[in-house]
């Protein structure tokens, strides 16, 4: 039987449809349908200038915009040749690795809820809120926070959530332990997730899969470890893998990202030099506005970032730029043709590879099989279809 | 662009005209290669480096100003070793693949058949830009659906171009509008 999950679905996180044919319970073939959030980012990004893209960039992936926004501002940095300063790459992997925590709270989130355990949900959901809660403290927003600009980011960590980092930290590990207490030895999460949706290690290498799925299946590839950026290369963390590449694998390994991007988070805050967060360069960054009311070459400058024509113009050429999101390598190659506005924006989505190699991991098990497999992978549908 | 690279002297061993002028970007080798070429050059690159396709793009240089193109479309491919890279602790080689394709319809050769992410990859490219890739298993659409015309990432598709309205309907049911048997 021809039956359709999705495109409306509860467990389609997000749009996207699975046309499954099935023989019983058993899932013969599989074929995923995506592009049902297609806003078509690539094309507006073409018709907008450097700093105006970056709005777009957080509805990529949505649950870690942070993470978005810099990889796409580091690609023009890299066209530019600007390096932001200390303070900026340490604040910028500071909110970048709290904007990872809330990515693997909702995946996990999500993906135990699907097989029933809403009390897990619930825990990380409230450990989630506490973060939102101080992403919201310094950008002024929880999802669409728009925190970064070419040359650095909108603005220094405030008070509250240096403050409130602790705290957050403290309810966070809470609820990693009760989850993982509740679930990682328990009969029915095991039996739902251990050798379900397994991904051998030669199709992920195959299907170019890097994040938290390739890792599961024994793709020992990091970023953040491998090219380091920012700050990462003065910074120590541990980069877990698995060896099955199954749900499970997929489930355990976001546990213990999430305690790493703790570790990450208190290295960077005892690291961290004073300073100012934005390169102080002509070409990129607006002046104080107290100067710009009184000096006639602040005034100027003011005005030759921001009018139509002028601004941020990269030389032409071409950058590709990548950091670990999430999902994946996050890459961004840019193009400019020396213009004010970008002549062609790329998003290489971690999660359009992961997906692409779903039906292979649902064909062959049970229908109920595809909830956990399809969780597990953490399909983003903004960053899947741009 | 700085010179190039060594993978670059390989290449043109191999491959002889089919690979032109190479460079560096940064991390990057940057290498030029003809359509007919790719294919070999990615089986190469799969089978003696364990290279992975990580990304494949087009960028559409029709009405660009700065210097002269070498056609108008240009397929970008991503080639990256990924499986090196955990015991050595940094990563492997990346290199960046520019392919000229004119805009007549020529297709280019898949690496479907050599790399699983060119399936989808492709499909992309085709949904976008209009490139077709020859021998690839199922060329259709993937991020827009099926009736589109056009292809929006193309320079000369508008930035608010219009579809027109698709045509759905059962039979005795007219596509749009009301039943002509009822009032009002």
């Amino acid at each position: 039987m021809r039956i359709n999950m999705g495109p409306s679905h509860p467990s389609m996180h997000g749009t996207v449809r699975i046309a499954l044919d099935l023989d019983g319970e058993v899932v013969r073939k599989a074929e995923v349908e995506i592009g049902y959030l297609h806003r078509a980012f690539e094309k507006t990004a073409e018709n907008r200038t450097w700093n105006q893209v970056v709005p777009y960039t957080d509805r990529l992936n949505y649950v870690s915009p942070v993470i978005n926004n810099v990889g796409y501002v580091m690609a023009v940095e890299k066209l530019l040749g600007i390096e932001v300063p200390e303070r900026g790459q340490y604040v910028r992997v500071l909110m970048s690795e709290v904007s990872r925590i809330t990515d693997h709270l909702t995946c996990n989130a999500a993906n135990a809820m699907e097989v029933g355990a809403m009390t897990v949900f619930i825990y990380l959901m409230e450990a989630r809120e506490v973060f939102y809660h101080l992403i919201e403290d310094v950008t002024g927003a929880r999802l669409t926070v728009s925190y970064a600009r070419v040359g650095g980011v909108t603005g220094d960590l405030t008070p509250g959530f240096l403050d409130g980092l602790p705290r957050a930290i403290r309810r966070l590990r809470v609820a990693l332990d009760e989850s993982s207490r509740l679930l990682m030895k328990n009969r029915i999460f095991y039996d739902r997730f251990r050798g379900v949706g397994v991904l051998p290690r030669g199709t992920a290498v195959e299907h170019g899969i890097t994040g938290p799925v390739g890792r599961a299946s024994g793709v020992d590839y990091d970023v953040r470890r491998d090219l380091p950026y920012l700050a990462y290369d003065r910074l120590s963390f541990e980069v877990p893998t698995g060896t099955l590449g199954d749900s499970y694998d997929r489930f355990r390994v976001r546990m213990e990202e999430m305690e790493q991007s703790v570790r990450l988070i208190q290295q960077c805050v005892r690291d961290m030099p004073e300073g100012p967060v934005s390169a102080d360069d002509q070409r990129v960054n607006l002046p104080p506005k107290e100067d710009v009311y009184r000096d006639m070459e602040a005034l100027i400058r003011h005005f030759k970032l921001l009018m139509p024509g002028h601004g941020i113009r990269p030389p032409a050429g071409e950058a590709y730029s990548a950091v670990e999101g999430a999902n994946g390598e996050l890459g961004f190659y840019v193009v400019s043709d020396g213009t004010d506005r970008p002549w062609r924006v790329r998003c290489r989505p971690p999660c359009f590879f992961a997906v692409s190699a779903l039906d292979k991991m649902i064909e062959g098990g049970m229908l109920a099989d595809v909830v956990p497999t399809f969780g597990s992978i953490n399909m983003i549908a903004g960053e899947l279809d741009r | 662009m700085n010179g190039p690279g060594p993978l670059h002297a390989e290449l043109k061993a191999r491959f002889g005209d089919g690979v032109g002028e190479g460079g560096a970007d940064g991390a990057f080798e940057v290498i030029r290669v003809d359509g007919g070429s790719i294919r070999g050059v990615a089986s190469f690159l799969k089978a003696s480096g364990n290279f992975a396709l990580m990304d494949l793009t087009a960028v559409d240089w029709l009405g660009c100003g700065g210097g002269e193109k070498p056609a108008r479309l240009e397929l970008v491919y991503y080639f990256f070793q990924l499986s090196g890279a955990g015991r050595a602790k940094r990563a492997g080689m990346r290199v960046r693949v520019k392919v000229p394709v004119p805009d007549d319809g020529t297709a280019v050769p898949s690496l479907a058949p050599v790399f699983g992410s060119a399936d989808w990859l492709e499909r992309e490219v085709w949904d976008m830009f209009g490139i077709r890739f020859a021998g690839h298993p199922n060329l259709k659409r993937i991020l827009l659906y099926e009736e589109f015309s056009g292809h929006p990432l193309r320079k000369d598709y508008p930035l608010r171009g219009q579809q027109p309205r698709v045509r759905q309907g059962f039979p005795g049911v007219p596509p749009f509008g009301r039943r002509p048997d009822v009032l009002g």
